[in-house]
């Protein structure tokens, strides 16, 4: 009985069962209003305005399912404000809205990790297609939707990859707070993410989408309508990001500890702050450049048509004046990543903070100016490549600012080879390739021959895999005892990390030889000259797939099998996170605490970062 | 213990629900009846390997072939037992010569480029338009083109005109019905697979004529599988 | 208080040292051997120009390499921490030293790879896209031929001979190309492989790329951005002949499509074509 008292309620359940219900009031909705045939795809058989409502309808069934109108509704009814809902209630927490930030830091885990996997699952599909240069495995047309899939999914997803979980988690504790400025706003962010990726999803069911990630037009209102569920998708990401964003800058600038000057911030604060001001900049375009193209397919109108006085171009400005700030979403969690973890296992203060703060927020304000260098071979502003080729150079400088303070922070020290220090150690390896390919690519001359090839493919995955997944799971392996309270398998730990780093490399190095040989991206067929490399490749792939699950083993062997409690500070780490007991408590803090120092006061003497306010019977 | 045996179970049955998701998924994405290959039966005259290719174009495919999309433009080809199929992946053996025959149900769209009115890549360099030579059409008069660009190969197809009686609405269609006939003679080189497609923007609806059955195998688009 | 180490060995020097030896003999090998082996080869003036230019930034970030390279060879080998007790590092936290000469030594290399990368663009565009209005433009006579993409298919006209189309590509050799690129429909991207060519098709645009070509020979041209169910089919075979045989082939060209000619719309740099939307 109580199992069915349980399921009763604003819960997951009920999201799903309103968000179904939801999509067929639009669907219908749109039908009985408009009838089939408001425009030009009326008069085949479908209605592009009752899709898009219907998933706009689910969309909002999902969230009254959840209870995100609860509040509102009894605030207007006259009841006293709250900044907490559902805090209390063991596991059945984790399936509904909780406005505990530790909370949504899980649940962004597990959710975000599930899309990861699919987004790898077509990943396998595409190397699956490319083991033989012209034998379709999958229907021609089919492969296009797999690699949109993929990579809409990746880049969709894993924006939040790592301010969901681990900013989410992390940033009140860091900061000395008790919750996120803006709790419900923080469990919006998660909720519309995950309908964002079933609707993306969903897209097979209505003939996928020919367009990548990118979603060009004109390619994109002439597609079949599975591509209303990617700009659906989205644009919803592109809406959780700007309010995540928005909720971590203003926790960060309000409710930082007494004691904690901009200053004494911990690196990976900087690092949120500096991506957060790129999520509030970037992705509102993206919304409204989806929007635009939404409409183009249901209301007729022609932003993106240039027989009809739009213009292609204008959508490839748009999209990329997103894009290029995206990337570096992307990637600039996992520098601060790195240069927080790097002082742990070197035992060393991080040397040239404020380079590094520099280093970081260099990067957030040039990534504004480099857009137009995907567009080298477009035929637009021939005159500002000059322009966007010293911009897109000129980024080389920031980022070079945090390599040199993560291996000033190596140099002489006592280091320690455990889990988390070999990915952020492999994130230098990787990073380094990845950027010095860009300088081939961000080079208008020798673009010419690599733009839109395999090269570009692979520069890119060796920056957003190489630098974000690498990042990623050396979060993971730090910071999920404390999260969890459980320790990861050391061994299984480093198991995973050489396979991944291994076959990494070995997927995506030869994707360079092949892109300089004339293998465009995207492209379902290759010339017989390169089908060694290919089938290389793909061999490769299927294993960085299989040390993929060996991290997913040792994940439910660690957390839910073993369960060996992680004590409170296995790293011997002087950040405040650590000196909390593991897990953290609702509270987090019994008494707010007072900052006198930086976390990295290694071989200074210094106290660890919680002098005061340290709750009771802590170890 | 009990616990230890719960847990198993709760992995058990995450696995087997994964299993059972990517393998509908992945059937999901294979599933098409459209890209089925038909075979297409060989003689061998004088040595040489002759094949009798009879397809149909048609203005909507009709829900008795097409239940997803009974509007979308098509092509069928005819098997041995005279049956229309929605099949556009054809198999045909290599070096062969291909007497193909078209009969065309739809009316003219007009061809974006004009330079496909020309047929280019068949015996002549000519098609016989309802028995009469044919090497060049009003690119206006398009209805399809039947083009594998591999072999350097189009067929400008003749629409029916707008005022004819006894009009095709769905497929298939009776030859009773009005209609064009095309007939021309390729040749398959070397085994391969190779795509052929129309060139006419015949999407009723689409922005340029170009989406939904010209993007979609099994309607305007398809293969030869030459082996 | 933190316990600074004795400087027996200085560090530094050894990482120093060894860095200039690995680069001076590495850069070298690198330009001579790696170099020329880049692609997109030989093809055409603008693909030798990529190869120098993609050898000039090889060779720069050897020495870049070669630093990262030892520098973490060296501080992961010499200051591994082995055993169970956390002993911690030097509290270094800055070096005015090291700061300025990152900063230097990352901001000449980037300033110098913008301004040759400028230089080299300037002198003929290096075979990219250029859009209506070229700045790069190479002196004397040029052959214009338009490349016309449409899905999914690229067709050739050749507006000095007539206008003729062709589904074929063939250019005379050792002659400056003045290539117009452009779309009947989405976006498409022209690119002839070995001859160092890519520029996008857009609907309604004139995009103008220079190639100059050499000798006789064959090259690929595919299309490089995504432009729906057939884009991994779109490619075809182009040949340079010599000037003769090029006459010779856009001779049978002209009486091979000399049926169709009337029906051509007259020669422009764009073309809207009906049907935009109708179509049944």
């Amino acid at each position: 009985m109580t199992v069915v008292r349980r399921l009763v309620g604003f819960n997951l359940l009920t999201a799903c069962l309103l968000g179904i219900g939801g999509w067929y009031v639009g669907w219908f909705g749109a039908h009985g209003v408009v009838g089939p045939s408001l425009d030009y795809f009326g008069d085949i058989d479908f209605n592009e305005l009752s899709l898009v409502l219907a998933y706009l309808g689910g969309v909002v069934g999902f969230l009254i399912g959840l209870g995100f109108l609860n509040y509102p509704i009894a605030r207007l009814r006259g009841y006293p404000p709250s900044l907490r809902e559902k805090e209390t209630g063991g596991i059945s927490r984790y399936f509904g809205l909780c406005t505990d930030h530790k909370v949504v830091g899980m649940q962004y885990l597990v959710g975000i990790g599930f899309f990861f996997f699919i987004g790898g699952l077509n990943a396998m599909l595409i190397r699956t297609e490319l083991l033989r240069p012209d034998h379709q495995v999958w229907p021609a047309g089919t492969y296009l939707t797999v690699v949109g899939i993929h990579g809409s999914m990746m880049m969709g997803m894993m924006s939040s990859g790592l301010l969901g979980p681990f900013a989410n988690y992390l940033i009140p504790i860091l900061i000395g707070a008790r919750r996120m400025a803006f709790p419900r706003i923080e469990a919006l962010t998660f909720w519309l993410l995950m309908a964002a990726g079933a609707i993306l999803e969903t897209s097979i069911f209505f003939g996928g989408f020919p367009t990548g990630w990118t979603g060009y037009q004109p390619l994109g209102t002439e597609a079949n309508p599975g591509i209303d569920c990617y700009y659906l998708f989205f644009a919803l990401v592109g809406i959780s990001m700007t309010l995540l964003g928005l909720n971590m800058i203003a926790t960060v600038v309000t409710m930082r500890a007494p004691g904690l000057t901009w200053t004494r911030l911990p690196i990976f604060v900087w690092g949120v702050v500096s991506t957060s001001i790129l999520m509030v900049l970037a992705a509102p375009v993206l919304v409204a450049t989806l929007s635009m193209a939404l409409l183009d397919r249901t209301a007729q109108t022609n932003f993106f048509v240039n027989a009809q006085g739009g213009a292609s171009y204008l959508y490839e400005n748009l999209f990329w004046v997103f894009g290029h700030p995206e990337v570096y979403i992307l990637a600039l969690p996992g520098f601060a990543i790195v240069l927080e973890i790097l002082p742990v296992f070197a035992r060393k203060p991080l040397w040239g903070y404020r380079l590094a703060v520099g280093g970081l927020l260099g990067v957030t304000l040039l990534s504004f100016f480099v857009w137009q260098h995907h567009l080298f071979m477009s035929g637009i502003n021939g005159d500002l490549r000059p322009f966007y080729m010293l911009s897109t150079e000129l980024i080389s400088i920031p980022t070079g600012l945090t390599f040199i303070c993560g291996m000033m922070t190596l140099w002489r020290g006592r280091i320690r080879y455990s889990v988390p220090m070999l990915f952020c150690l492999a994130w230098f390896f990787n990073f380094l390739i990845g950027g010095l390919s860009g300088v081939f690519l961000s080079d208008t001359p020798s673009d010419t021959t690599t733009h839109g090839s395999f090269f570009s493919m692979a520069h890119f995955h060796y920056t957003i895999m190489g630098g974000l997944v690498f990042t990623f799971f050396a979060a993971i392996y730090y910071w999920v005892p404390k999260m969890t309270g459980f320790q990861l398998n050391e061994r299984l730990g480093k198991i995973h990390f050489w396979t991944m780093f291994a076959f990494f490399n070995l997927t995506f190095f030869p994707l360079f030889i092949a892109g300089f040989k004339g293998q465009p991206r995207r492209a379902v067929t290759y010339p017989h000259g390169l089908h060694f490399l290919n089938q290389w490749v793909s061999v490769a792939a299927f294993l960085l797939g299989g040390s993929m699950l060996l991290f997913l083993y040792n994940f439910v062997k660690s957390l839910v099998f073993d369960r060996i409690p992680a004590p409170a500070d296995p790293w011997g780490s002087k950040s405040i996170e650590w000196q909390l007991p593991s897990p953290v408590p609702v509270q987090n803090f019994d008494r707010i605490p007072v900052f006198s120092s930086d976390p990295y006061g290694y071989g200074e003497g210094a106290p660890v970062a919680v002098p005061a306010g340290a709750p009771a019977g802590m170890s | 213990m009990r616990a230890t045996g719960f847990k198993v179970l709760g992995v058990a049955v995450g696995l087997a629900a994964a299993g059972v998701l990517i393998g509908l998924y992945v059937s999901k994405l294979t599933t098409d009846a459209g890209s089925k290959a038909y075979t297409v039966p060989v003689q061998t005259q004088g040595g040489r390997k002759v094949v009798d290719l009879t397809i149909q174009t048609v203005a909507a495919v009709g829900p008795q072939l097409s239940p997803a999309h009974p509007d979308y433009v098509s092509y069928l080809v005819r098997d041995t037992q005279g049956k229309w199929l929605r099949r556009t992946v054809w198999r045909l053996p290599a070096d062969a010569t291909v007497h193909v025959t078209i009969y065309n149900f739809d009316g003219a769209s007009g061809l974006r480029n004009p330079l496909y009115a020309r047929p280019q890549g068949v015996d002549g360099n000519s098609f016989q338009l309802d028995g009469k030579p044919t090497d060049v059409i009003n690119p206006d008069d398009t209805s399809h083109t039947f083009a594998v660009p591999a072999f350097g190969l189009i067929v400008p197809l003749t629409g029916v005109a707008d005022n004819a009686k006894n009009q095709c609405g769905y497929a298939p269609c009776a030859m009773s019905m009005a209609h064009r006939t095309i007939t021309f003679t390729f040749h398959t080189g070397k085994a391969g697979h190779y795509r052929w497609q129309c060139f006419v923007p015949c999407a009723a609806g689409w922005i340029d004529g170009f989406g939904g059955p010209m993007q979609t195998i099994g309607y305007m688009d398809g293969f030869l599988d030459v082996v | 208080m933190a316990n600074p180490e004795p400087q027996q060995v200085n560090h530094g020097k050894r990482v120093i040292v060894a860095w200039i030896v690995v680069s001076v003999v590495a850069t070298p090998l690198v330009a001579i051997f790696v170099g020329p082996a880049l692609p997109p080869g030989n093809g055409s003036l603008q693909a030798t120009e990529q190869v120098h230019d993609n050898t000039w930034m090889t060779a720069i970030v050897t020495p870049i390499i070669a630093f990262l390279a030892v520098f973490f060879i060296y501080a992961l080998t010499q200051f591994r921490h082995r055993g169970g007790a956390l002993v911690d590092g030097p509290p270094l936290r800055d070096d005015s030293r090291v700061r300025v000469w990152w900063l230097v030594i990352t901001s000449v290399t980037v300033l110098f790879l913008a301004a040759f990368g400028t230089y080299q663009l300037l002198q003929n565009g290096s075979g990219g896209g250029q859009g209506p209005s070229p700045i790069a433009i190479p002196n004397g006579t040029k052959l214009p031929v338009q490349v016309i993409a449409q899905q999914w298919q690229f067709t050739y006209r050749y507006p000095t001979y007539g206008g003729v189309e062709t589904p074929q590509l063939v250019l005379p050799a050792d002659t400056y190309v003045e290539l117009h690129v452009t779309s009947l429909d989405a976006i498409h991207s022209f690119w002839a492989i070995e001859l160092g060519v890519k520029a996008d098709a857009n609907p309604g645009v004139d995009n103008v790329a220079y190639v100059k070509t050499k000798g006789p020979r064959t090259f690929h041209v595919r299309c490089a951005e995504l432009c729906g169910l057939w884009h991994g089919y779109m490619f075809n075979n182009g040949r340079v002949l010599s000037p003769a045989q090029f006459t010779a082939w856009i001779k049978s060209q002209r009486s091979d499509f000399a049926a169709v000619a009337k029906y051509l719309p007259k020669y422009a740099k764009t073309y809207y074509p009906d049907p935009q939307r109708r179509a049944g």
